[in-house]
Formats: structure tokens, C-alpha cells, sequence
């Protein structure tokens, strides 16, 4: 055996802001199959947070079971993370988010942990807009436990199994802009020209930011009868456009392209430009809704941000929390007493 | 871009720094590998099959592979090659009978070699397997040339360059020591089917107007004269105060010699700035440790003679300027000359070329330098029966220079009496081979230490100084030598790409540690615009960018090889085995195969 990854990088690796290096975002080498679309996905999170110059202790990395949790192991190594139990990371990151709303909540799960077991759970995080980026490494099967179909398998889309899928899939992006995701976007884990700045425009996002990223499972479900395969994702997707991020602290004369049609200016004051080729806008919740089924239809795979509404209320400001995180709060503030506890329980009576 | 023509030898070739920047290509990381396995015998004769002198070089050679050596771009020092070389030499078991022979039937060719050096003994060695007459001639008494009159003992003793000479003087060379070769007509006539000039750059330069210069004749040396005298025994002292004019590597070989031969007060003096010395820096950092300072910017102005005898030297105090274009041009400060008293001088400020014995009408060109016109790749000279290699081909080089020219002129000489086409030159021999043994296991060891360079220990300096024929270098030992030879990054497995095989799942990009990988629209760019776009930019025009064809996407691979570390990561993570780790072996055109 001698999978171990050297300690030498490029001498002419780049620094962030920072200071940071690409090998600063890196976690430990992945043990998922060669070839495995998840990995990709793992190091577009990693070029996003280091192009964000995020600082890696302000990231809580949560996931559920499955390849694609796993990959939290693959990558922010000097992050904080929480590997939880199958379909459970959004109760997970709901608390977590609700003690520390100061950390940078990103989630990573599968379609099996997601759209099957986890089904419930990624409804209500999502009808909450929790402020948090949630991932779906979508590979059409449960690539752990073998490759069997998933929820969202396609109908007739057959795996190393050979079997065709009969059920109705799930398309994830439709169901999180029915319950009211504020920031939806699909991409292709072959594609980190545009799964880059999309995960870095979720970052940025306040709210529920949700990317589901087709990402082949090269071992089970990358067969020529697959719709989530490379070939297959390739010679059917379509791109809403191009996408570029500029993040905040850029000034105006980033080296953004000109020429863009549609422009989102999100919470934090980075700006998304879009280059669409359709029709519609980007904050059209209905329109993106067709747009998808109208795809489908047509047997085309959507791509790219789907949806946006920068100026949406998030879980915190909904329950109208206190603004700071819990650890940050003292005895005092934390335990107000009895008398005001007294007071509060007058005020039902 | 072009996809790249991965047939053509001389790509993985370059890819492998080392062995590139070796004048004679010698396969430094299979023999690394080798010593790693502790098969120091293979390992020394793979030297041997390319470089000839593998002991000598194991502890003398310039070693122009170490600056190319990839492990410096991606670390602190590079792979300590040379001295790996000894390690092989040192631990080899008995190695003679696994030599070739020279066969007992003789071809019935006839070639005189001039001059027992490193590239006459190099002809000498690849010409007699083929069953040449080989009649060989130096005016020493001992066959080496420089290796044995001018590398001082302390550096090289003298039975590690017995041992190797004799290998070559065993295959039937008839030798003519204490033979001068006064007149290549001669030579000629007498009927030799070619002659071989390995005579070397015997002449040390002179400061013959310097004032003083005649008086205190009796007090100035020529470096390479008194090394020579030395070596041969027939110089056993020096004065206690000794100056050593000059900043090459034979100034330092002779400071300190004089130390050893008496001389308390050893100064180095030097025209030039001391980075500018032509010195390997490893040269001026052991004669620094041993208490020999180095003066620079002092120009010679005057040998200072009192009542007949030399008591100093007299120099101008100068700086270093340099124009727009980097010509330097030494200025005087103005200051008032300084003195250095001293009781000998040894002068190391050069080397020429000299063809007194060379008749100016058989043939042979000269330029207005009097060096002779010799074909670069042919070492063929005007006349058509005469070749030329090493020092006396294009002024002073080196042991492995000397030696590289040899094979090619073997080739030629060969080709030549044979009659057929010296130019066309046969191609170097070349293998290919996977090294996948299994899911995440190669045939080497693809781990990348993280090892510092290790320090080849030295003798007890007062031990050394005592006795010139003390070794200085002791040598790696053999634990040392395993953990530097795992620095060794395998440059010569190389990641071979299928087009065909990979369905663009991104994997190598992601995992390659140094970036080297990238996926890219090209839209018939060249070079220049593709090196520019990758992950991180191309910028060391020296090394190859790798080119696939179009992929299914219509994208192309692009791999800078610059800091590719060979790790095999690559090979490990692709699904399709589109990448694999295969070994490539060049084995530089010679003569004939020797092992
Ligand atoms: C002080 C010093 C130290 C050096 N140290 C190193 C070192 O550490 N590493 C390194 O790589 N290189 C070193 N060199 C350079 C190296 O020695 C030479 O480049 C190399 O030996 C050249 O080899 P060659 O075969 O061309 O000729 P040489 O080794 O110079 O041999 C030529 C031989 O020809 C003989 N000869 C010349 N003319 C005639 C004639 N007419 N008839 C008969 N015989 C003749 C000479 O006596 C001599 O023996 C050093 C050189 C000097 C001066
Ligand atoms: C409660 C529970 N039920 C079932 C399992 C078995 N199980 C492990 S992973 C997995 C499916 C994972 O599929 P997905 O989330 O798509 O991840 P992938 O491996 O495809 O990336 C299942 C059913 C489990 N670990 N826990
Ligand atoms: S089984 Fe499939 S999903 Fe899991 S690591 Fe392998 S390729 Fe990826
Ligand atoms: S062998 Fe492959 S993975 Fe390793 S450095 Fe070279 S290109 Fe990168
Ligand atoms: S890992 Fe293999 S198949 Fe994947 S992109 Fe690289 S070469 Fe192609
Ligand atoms: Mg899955």
C-alpha cells in the first residue's frame, strides 16, 4: 500500500487573502472509488472557501451516511464537522446553527440520505430557511451499501444491476423551491467552472442555500443505461448560463466579464452576474419551477443557480433569536433568574 | 497545441532532469532505486555501462544533474546524486567477472588513442568488446590523465582510480605509458584505420609580464604543473605562506594540497566577486573549512621580490560593475594596493589547449584559437580518419563531458572503419513498462520522503590535514544511502496518459498534489496561451507541457511536467487507467551494448 498523499505542493501555489493555501482547505486523502464524482464535488468546496478566503475554524462541515457524507473527512481539515446518523444532518445542523449562528454551517449529504430516509427532515430545514449550504452529492443510487436505486433514479434509468428503475424520481431542486428554498441551484460534479461559483454564491447566501450536484458513482450507477452518468449528464445538460461571483470585498473593477444580463446582489454585499441564455429571471420561484419540468420533458438536465431571493428572512431572524452565539453569552444572560422567569409565566396566566 | 509524440525518445527523456542534464544521460534513478534495494552491484554497474568511472565520479564529479534534479524545484536541495553513486561504488560486491570481455578473435581494425584520460579510456572501453587493436599513449607512467595527475588523493585515492582504469586496461588495451606523442603524422603513418586525440588542456595559464615575475620564478608555480609534481612525488613541501591565485575548482584543489604539504597560511586570492568564482560552491566551502580564506575583488598588480627572494604579492583593490547587457568589467576602487606577504605562489588562473605535436598540413583545421575544427556530434575532425574528444576537443570540461564525447566518438570510429555513414547516428535504445502491480501498489516505491538532504560525513580535520592521502569524504553509509535514495522522486516513471480511456471524471485533477493536471478548451492555442491558462501557470520553459488529443468533450489534457512528483496518485485515483505509471529506460546511443 502506498496511498499516501506527499507533502509537497506546488511552489507556486497561490495565497488567499489569508495567506492560506489551496493545501490549507484540503482534508485527509479520500478513500471513496477512483474516479467517484464526490471528490470533485470535495474539491469545489475547497477552491470556494479558498477563494472566499474563509477561515477554516468558521466552518462546521455536517453530513448524514452514505459516500457522499463521508466526504466531509476529504476536505476543510481544519474545520469543525459532525458526522451524524442517516437522513439526520438537518436536525443536526438546525441546533448547531441555532446555539452558534456565527459559524458557516455547510452540509453535504446523498440522494439516498436525502431524498429517501431523510426526506422528512430536509423538508422542514428547508420550510425553516435555515442559514446553511446543503449539498446533495446526487449519484442516483445508494452508492454505500452497493449501488441500489434511489429515490432519485430516474424511471427506466438502470444501474450495474441492469434492472430498470420503475418509480417516479424525486427531483430535489423542484421539491426545495416548493418548500421554499431561497437559493436553488443544480450542477454537475464534471463542471467546477460552474459548480465553483455556485457553491461560493450559496456560501455567501443568507438563508437555505441548496445545490444538487449530479455526481456519478463510477462503481454502481456509471453505466451506459444510467441518467446519472458522466456520458450521460454531459451530452444532456443544459446550463442556465454562465455565473460569475464576486465576492464583497472585491472592488467593482473585478475581473468579472462584462456583458452580463442579470445581476443579484446577496446579503453580505457580493454580487452574482449572469450570462443567461433563456428567457426568466432568477428571483422567479415559479418560473424556475417549469423551467426544470420543461427540461425534463424535453429530456434535458437544467444547470446552474435556479433560483435566488437574496432578501429572504433566515430561521434566526424569523424566531427573532439573540444575535449573538449562546457560548458567547454569560450566566447572566443565558439564566435571567427567577423573577423574570416568574414574569414570563405571569404573562400566561 | 499538437498532441505530444510520446514515441519520440527524447521526451520522457527530458522529463527525467537528471539523467538529461548528465553529459553522458546516465540512468540516475534506476540505479537509485538499486541502492535503495541494496543491490549496490547493479547499481554500480549501470553506472559503469554509461559513466565508466562510477567511484571516481561517486566522489569527483561536477555533477551537472544536481542543479536539474526536480527535488529542488518542490524542496530545499536535491537529491544528493553523486554521492549516491559512491554508495553503489563503495558496497559493490566483486564485480569483474560480471564485465565484458574482449574477444579473443580481433576484427582486424586498428585505433591509436592519444592520451590515457577519461576519454580515451571511454573509446578504449567501448570499442574493445567489439575487437579492436586499441593501442593507447600517454606520456604518464600511469593510465587516468588528469583524473590521476591533478585530482588530489584526498579527493580520490588512488586505488578507487586503479580499480576503474584497470577494468578498461584488462580488456587487452595495449598501453604505451611514458610514451610523448610528438607528431601525428607519425601516428598516421602508421597505418592506424583512425586515431583518437583524448590529450586533454595540459597548458595552465601564466602571468608572464606580472613585474616580479622572472625574479621569483624559482618561488611560482602553475597550479596544474605543481599538482602534477605532487601527485608524482617530486613536490613533497611548500613554503608556510602560500597565495593561490585564482576562483576555479583548481585553485582549490591547490590550497588545499598546500595545506597538506606544510603551508600554514594558505590564501586564496581572486579577480572576481566570490560569487562569481567558477569554484562549485561545494569546492570553496571545504577549503574554507579548512582555515583557507578566500580574498575577492583583488586584481594581481606585482610579485614583490626583496634581495632576490619573492616575499609578497602586491593587488589592486577592484568592484565588480556590470553593464545593461550583465558584462562585467572590474573597476579599481582607488584604494592603495593591498600587500599579502607569502613564501610560493601557485597560480590556478586557467587551462588552454596546446597541439605543439598536431602538424598543421595533414588535414586538420584550426581556428584562430589553434583549437581544431570537430564536428559537435561526430567528434570527427577535418581529417576524416582523426576524431577528438573530451578537454582537447573544445577546450576544458569535466570527467563526464570527457567521458560522454568518448561514446559518441566510439560510435563514429566505430561506423567509420566500418564504412558506413558517421553522421547518421543509431537511435538510443528505449523501454516503456507498467509498474502496476496492483490497486494502489507499484513496482517502486511511489511514497515521497520528506527527508532533508543528508551531509556526507568528513574525516577528523587534523587527520586530514596531516597526510594528503587521507580521504576527505567519508561517504553516506549504508542507512544513510537508503534515506537518501528515497528522496529520490522516480522521475523516470513516467505518467503515461490513454486518451481514449478517460471519460473527463476530473479525479487526477483533484488529487494531483502539485496541480500538474488540467482539462482544457483549446481553440488550436499553442504552447504559449495553453501554458499560461493552466491551474497554475507554466512559467519554467525548460520543462515539456504533456498534450493529449481531443477528448470526448473536445477538451484536451494538458500536464505541465515542471514539479510533477511521480507519486502515481494520478494512476491510483483514475477509474479508467487512462493515466499509468510506466517506467521509461534511455540508454544513450554507444557503440555496441555493454552489459
Ligand atoms: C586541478 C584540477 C582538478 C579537477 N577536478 C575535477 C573534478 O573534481 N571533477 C571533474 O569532473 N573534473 C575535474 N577536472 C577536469 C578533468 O580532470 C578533465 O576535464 C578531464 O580529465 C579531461 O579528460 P580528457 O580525457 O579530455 O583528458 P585528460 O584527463 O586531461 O588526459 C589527457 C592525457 O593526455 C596526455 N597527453 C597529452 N598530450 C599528449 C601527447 N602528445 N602524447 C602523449 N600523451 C599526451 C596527458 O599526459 C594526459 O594524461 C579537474 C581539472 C584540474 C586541472
Ligand atoms: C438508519 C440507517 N438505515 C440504513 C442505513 C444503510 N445505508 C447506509 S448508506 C445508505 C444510502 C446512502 O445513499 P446516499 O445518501 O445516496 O449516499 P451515496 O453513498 O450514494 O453517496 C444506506 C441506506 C444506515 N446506515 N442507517
Ligand atoms: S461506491 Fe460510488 S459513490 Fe461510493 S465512492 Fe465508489 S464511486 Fe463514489
Ligand atoms: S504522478 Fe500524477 S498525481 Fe503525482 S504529481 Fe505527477 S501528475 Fe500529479
Ligand atoms: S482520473 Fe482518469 S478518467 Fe478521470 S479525468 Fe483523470 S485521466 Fe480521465
Ligand atoms: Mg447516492
Amino acid at each position: 500500500m502506498t496511498y499516501i498523499r506527499p507533502q509537497f505542493r506546488h511552489p507556486n501555489l497561490p495565497a488567499n487573502e489569508l495567506g492560506f493555501t489551496r493545501k490549507d482547505y484540503e482534508g485527509a486523502l479520500s478513500t471513496l472509488c477512483a474516479g467517484c464524482g464526490h471528490d470533485s464535488v470535495s474539491a469545489a468546496i475547497i477552491e470556494a472557501c479558498f477563494e472566499l478566503a474563509i477561515e477554516p475554524h468558521r466552518v462546521a462541515k455536517v453530513s448524514g451516511i452514505g459516500c457522499s457524507s463521508k466526504t466531509p473527512t476529504y476536505f476543510l481539515g481544519n474545520s469543525h464537522g459532525f458526522n451524524s446518523v442517516h437522513g439526520r444532518m438537518p436536525s443536526v445542523a438546525t441546533g448547531a446553527n441555532l446555539a452558534n449562528r456565527e459559524m458557516i454551517y455547510v452540509g453535504v449529504s446523498g440522494d439516498g440520505d436525502t431524498a429517501s430516509i431523510g426526506l422528512g427532515q430536509f423538508a422542514h430545514v428547508t420550510r425553516r430557511n435555515l442559514n446553511m449550504v446543503y449539498i446533495v452529492e446526487n449519484n442516483g443510487c445508494y452508492g454505500l451499501t452497493k449501488g441500489q436505486d434511489s429515490a432519485t433514479a430516474d424511471v427506466g434509468s438502470a444501474s450495474k444491476k441492469g434492472e430498470p428503475n420503475p418509480y417516479e424520481a424525486i427531483d430535489l431542486c423542484s421539491l426545495a423551491l416548493q418548500l421554499g428554498a431561497t437559493y436553488v441551484g443544480r450542477s454537475f460534479s464534471g463542471d467546477k467552472a460552474q459548480l465553483v461559483p455556485l457553491i461560493k454564491g450559496a456560501l455567501a447566501h443568507s438563508g437555505f442555500a441548496f445545490i444538487d450536484v449530479i455526481s456519478p458513482c463510477v462503481t454502481f450507477n456509471d453505466t451506459p443505461q444510467s441518467t446519472k452518468s458522466y456520458d450521460f449528464v454531459r451530452e444532456h445538460r443544459e446550463a442556465t448560463g454562465k455565473l460569475d461571483f464576486v465576492p464583497m470585498r472585491k472592488e467593482i473593477t473585478a475581473d468579472y466579464e462584462p456583458g452580463y444580463t442579470q445581476e443579484v446582489t446577496l446579503h453580505d454585499g457580493s454580487v452574482i452576474h449572469l450570462y443567461k441564455t433563456g428567457q426568466g429571471s432568477v428571483r422567479d420561484r415559479d418560473g424556475a419551477l417549469s423551467a426544470i419540468r420543461e427540461h425534463k420533458r424535453a429530456g434535458r438536465i437544467l444547470t446552474g443557480l435556479l433560483y435566488v431571493d437574496p432578501d429572504s428572512q433566515e430561521f434566526h431572524r424569523t424566531l427573532g433569536t439573540v444575535k449573538t452565539a449562546l457560548r458567547n453569552l454569560d450566566v447572566a444572560e443565558l439564566c435571567p433568574g427567577n423573577k423574570i422567569l416568574d414574569n414570563i409565566n405571569n404573562s400566561f396566566r | 497545441m499538437k498532441p505530444t509524440n510520446i514515441q519520440d525518445p527524447e521526451f520522457f527523456h527530458r522529463v527525467i532532469d537528471c539523467q538529461y542534464a548528465c553529459p553522458a544521460h546516465t540512468p540516475v534513478p534506476e540505479y537509485i532505486r538499486l541502492i535503495a534495494a541494496g543491490r549496490y552491484s547493479d547499481a554500480y554497474l549501470i553506472n559503469w555501462e554509461s559513466n565508466v568511472f562510477p567511484g571516481v565520479l561517486g566522489r569527483t564529479c561536477d555533477r551537472p544533474c544536481e542543479p536539474a534534479c526536480r527535488r529542488g524545484r518542490v524542496d530545499d536541495e536535491p537529491v544528493a546524486i553523486c554521492r549516491l553513486k559512491r554508495v553503489a561504488a563503495d558496497n559493490k560486491d566483486d564485480i569483474a567477472a560480471r564485465l565484458p570481455k574482449a574477444p579473443g578473435v580481433k576484427n582486424g581494425k586498428r585505433v591509436a588513442l592519444v592520451g590515457a584520460g577519461p576519454a580515451s579510456l571511454t573509446v578504449a572501453r567501448d570499442l574493445a568488446p567489439l575487437g579492436y587493436h586499441l593501442d593507447l599513449y600517454d606520456e604518464q607512467s600511469k593510465g587516468g590523465g588528469f583524473m590521476r595527475s591533478q585530482i588530489p588523493s584526498f579527493r580520490l585515492p588512488e586505488q578507487v582510480l586503479d580499480e576503474e582504469v584497470g577494468y578498461i586496461l584488462n580488456l587487452g588495451v595495449v598501453t604505451h605509458f611514458n610514451r610523448y606523442v610528438d607528431s601525428l603524422k607519425g601516428l598516421l603513418g602508421q597505418g592506424y584505420d583512425a586515431v583518437f586525440v583524448g590529450s586533454g588542456a595540459p597548458r595552465g595559464r601564466d602571468l608572464p609580464k606580472l613585474p616580479g615575475r622572472q625574479e621569483a620564478d624559482t618561488a611560482i608555480h602553475i597550479g596544474i604543473d605543481w599538482l602534477a609534481s605532487v601527485a608524482f612525488g617530486h613536490v613533497t613541501s611548500v613554503g608556510k605562506r602560500v597565495i593561490v591565485l585564482g576562483g576555479g575548482n583548481t585553485a582549490m584543489d591547490c590550497c588545499r594540497t598546500a595545506r597538506r604539504l606544510g603551508g600554514d597560511e594558505v590564501k586564496v586570492i581572486v579577480r572576481s566577486p566570490f560569487a562569481d568564482m567558477k569554484a562549485s560552491p561545494w569546492e570553496k566551502d571545504d577549503a574554507m573549512a579548512e582555515d583557507i580564506p578566500i580574498i575577492d575583488n583583488h586584481v594581481p598588480l606585482e610579485f614583490v621580490v626583496e634581495d632576490g627572494r619573492l616575499i609578497g604579492m602586491k593587488f589592486d583593490r577592484v568592484e565588480a560593475r556590470y553593464d545593461a547587457n550583465g558584462k562585467r568589467s572590474l573597476v579599481s576602487t582607488g584604494e592603495e594596493p593591498a600587500f599579502y606577504p607569502c613564501d610560493e605562489v601557485l597560480m590556478a588562473i586557467g587551462q588552454e589547449n596546446a597541439f605543439p605535436w598536431i602538424e598543421r598540413d595533414i588535414g586538420i583545421e584550426f581556428d584562430q584559437w589553434e583549437m581544431p575544427a570537430v564536428d559537435r556530434v561526430t567528434f570527427q575532425s577535418s581529417n576524416p580518419r582523426v576524431f577528438f574528444g573530451g578537454d582537447a576537443a573544445f577546450g576544458p570540461e569535466n570527467i563526464i563531458t570527457a567521458v560522454a564525447h568518448g561514446h559518441q566518438a566510439a560510435v563514429s570510429i566505430d561506423r567509420f572503419c566500418r564504412g558506413e555513414n558517421v553522421a547518421e547516428r543509431p537511435l538510443p535504445g528505449t523501454t516503456l513498462i507498467t509498474q502496476k502491480m496492483g490497486i494502489h501498489e507499484w513496482s517502486y516505491d511511489s511514497r515521497v520522503e520528506i527527508d532533508r538532504r543528508y551531509k556526507v560525513p568528513h574525516a577528523e580535520k587534523a587527520l586530514a590535514l596531516g597526510d594528503r592521502h587521507v580521504e576527505v569524504e567519508l561517504g553516506f553509509d549504508r542507512d544513510t544511502g537508503y534515506k537518501e535514495a528515497e528522496r529520490c522522486l522516480n522521475c523516470d516513471v513516467q505518467t503515461v496518459f490513454t486518451d481514449s480511456l478517460c471519460i473527463e471524471c476530473d479525479a487526477c485533477v483533484d488529487i494531483c498534489p502539485t496541480d500538474c493536471i488540467n482539462f482544457l478548451e483549446t481553440a488550436g492555442q499553442g504552447e504559449a496561451e495553453l501554458r499560461s491558462r493552466l491551474r497554475i501557470p507554466a512559467v519554467n520553459l525548460e520543462q515539456p507541457l504533456y498534450a493529449s488529443g481531443a477528448l470526448k468533450t473536445g477538451r484536451i489534457m494538458v500536464k505541465d511536467e515542471d514539479v510533477c512528483l511521480h507519486c502515481g496518485l494520478c494512476a491510483e485515483r483514475c477509474p479508467t487507467s487512462a493515466w499509468d505509471m510506466q517506467k521509461f529506460l534511455y540508454q544513450v546511443t554507444k557503440a555496441a551494448p555493454i552489459l
